[in-house]
């Protein structure tokens, strides 16, 4: 199992360990990431789910341990090099994060124009074709702040797809959603990961979500992988904090309180005052 | 004694990194057709859009000008030297150092707001996510536009400046038009006054957009953290553009 884990493996990270400043976030994390096919990281909020994804483009770079992407370790990449990985790469980052001051035709044109020769009525097509994926080519010529949250996401989504990238990234794409446009979300992502065969990412927090989309699971906790595999037997896993995850139990291995001195000392101090 | 040192260490640090900040983007500095649209765009978005506000006070700031010079050179009966004294103090200082302050509050704080937010909602992430360098795409093109809209705004604010002086001077006082316009023709000098404050105009404008983008590019990305970056580019503009001025005076005198 293990070792077909690598070979088809489209990105791995390697006994990597990341601090933000003195706080450890990830701490020799091993990942794997099947190609081709849906794989949901999920975990509590602070486990460093986004820290993951951060490393595999590169913004951050591990400070121990190898992140691969194929065969490409990338944090040993030059600025040229990476910026030639991240063209391979699509990123859908919690909000969409499009250019307020461009249409959305213009916001999905934007790669295309600034990455390819390619003349304008090329891009044009190309464009309304992506805008057609997600549905809203009807909205190409509308302003982000015209649309509706889910729209401005989808929208980012057909963004990120502009340039037919290998390696599709979501960050929290569910979070804030009602569930018509999760619905929509979902679907899609599932449905351009089948169509165009790429290798998908998606990080959430949406435990009953995830068992519609993904095809593979790996749960974060403390900056570890306590557990993966597919969603199905994650969800009836024995394991004290993937049941505590899964079925949103407040308190557990990761604790409801935040470290503090027990609560009658803190009491009899503040009384003392 | 902690006091004073954190009172010149602090300005000294943020000089120094705004002094990187700069030299990164200036390397960084690639002249491709994108890049001189987004340039022209940036033109039109802080320059065009402060004429309203440059032309008003240009008008008033003439006007006032004229009258307490006139008022104060008649009593040395030389009501007629008043069109000299006006041109002189807008050339060399009034219209640079007056329009690149009004620049500041008008588009440096836009710029500072517009980069900061764009930190906050990840614009500037998905940029550098999308192989885009946003030091290339937003700060260079801001930068290029300020040094080409305050020259501008510049001889916009002398003209319009000159013509309040022209409606108190000749229109409400009576002093006659060919002294007035020959007096100024007669003392400005193109090089000296005129290129001088041209001059100062450009380094005012290159002054004023790089605190700008610095101050954005640095904030926060909450809303105090945007909220501080603005004021603080209106201060350090106006401060800045002040102390330059002397400097570049004291030189061209």
């Amino acid at each position: 199992m293990n070792n077909n884990d690598s070979q088809s493996a489209a990105i791995r990270l390697e006994q990597v360990s990341f601090a933000w400043g003195d706080k450890p976030v990830l701490r020799d994390l091993d990942l794997s990431i099947p190609a081709g096919r849906v794989t949901a990281v999920m975990g509590p909020s602070g486990c460093g789910k986004t820290t993951v994804l951060r490393l595999i483009t590169g913004q951050q770079i591990a400070d121990r341990g190898r992140v691969l992407v194929g065969k490409i370790d990338v944090g040993q990449l030059k600025p040229r090099e990476l910026n030639h990985l991240r063209r391979n790469i699509g990123v859908l980052l919690q909000n969409g994060a499009l250019f307020t001051d461009l249409t959305c035709f213009d916001n999905v044109a934007l790669p295309l124009r600034e990455h390819t020769p390619l003349p304008e009525p090329i891009i044009r097509r190309l464009v309304l074709l992506k805008l057609q994926t997600v549905g809203l080519r009807g909205a190409a010529d509308m302003y982000p702040r015209e649309l509706s949250g889910g729209m401005n996401r989808r929208v980012a989504m057909a963004r990120a797809m502009a340039l037919d990238p290998d390696i599709m990234l979501y960050d929290e794409p569910f979070a804030g959603l009602d569930p018509i446009s999760m619905g929509t979300s979902l679907r899609l992502i599932r449905d351009i990961n089948r169509a165009l065969g790429i290798t998908s990412i998606v990080i959430t927090h949406d435990v009953d979500e995830v068992v519609q989309f993904a095809d593979y699971c790996c749960l974060i906790s403390e900056g570890r992988v306590v557990a993966k595999g597919a969603p199905e037997d994650l969800a009836e896993s024995e394991d004290e904090t993937v049941r505590q995850f899964m079925q949103g139990l407040a308190d557990g291995p990761v604790p409801f309180h935040f470290p503090a001195r027990p609560l009658d000392q803190d009491l009899l101090d503040s009384g003392a005052r | 004694m902690a006091a004073p040192r954190t009172l010149f260490a602090n300005p000294v640090r943020e000089l120094g990194r705004a002094l990187v900040f700069l030299l990164t983007a200036i390397s960084r500095m690639r002249l491709t057709r994108l890049q001189i649209a987004e340039t022209l765009r940036q033109v039109y978005f802080t320059g065009v859009r402060s004429l309203v506000i440059i032309v008003t006070c240009g008008f008033f700031v003439g006007l006032v000008l004229t009258l307490q010079t006139y008022d104060t050179l008649t009593r040395f009966g030389a009501g007629d030297a008043v069109s000299t004294v006006l041109a002189l103090s807008l050339f060399r200082e009034l219209g640079p150092v007056l329009t690149t302050i009004l620049f500041a509050g008008r588009a440096g704080t836009s710029i500072t707001a517009e980069i900061g937010l764009m930190r906050a909602t990840e614009q500037l992430d998905a940029l550098d996510l999308m192989a885009i360098d946003p030091m290339e795409r937003i700060v260079q093109p801001r930068l290029l536009a300020g040094i080409i809209a305050v020259p501008a705004l510049v001889l916009v604010f002398n003209v319009t400046a000159i013509f309040g002086g022209v409606v108190f001077a000749v229109f409400l006082m009576g002093v006659d038009p060919n002294t007035f316009w020959g007096n100024m023709q007669a003392s400005v000098e193109l090089g000296r006054d005129f290129m001088g404050g041209m001059i100062k105009a450009v380094a005012f404008g290159f002054l004023a957009s790089w605190l700008a983008v610095y101050y954005g590019w640095t904030a926060r990305p909450t809303s105090e953290g945007v909220a501080l970056a603005t004021t603080q580019t209106v201060i350090a503009t106006a401060i800045s553009v002040l102390l330059v001025d002397f400097i570049l005076s004291a030189i061209m005198l």
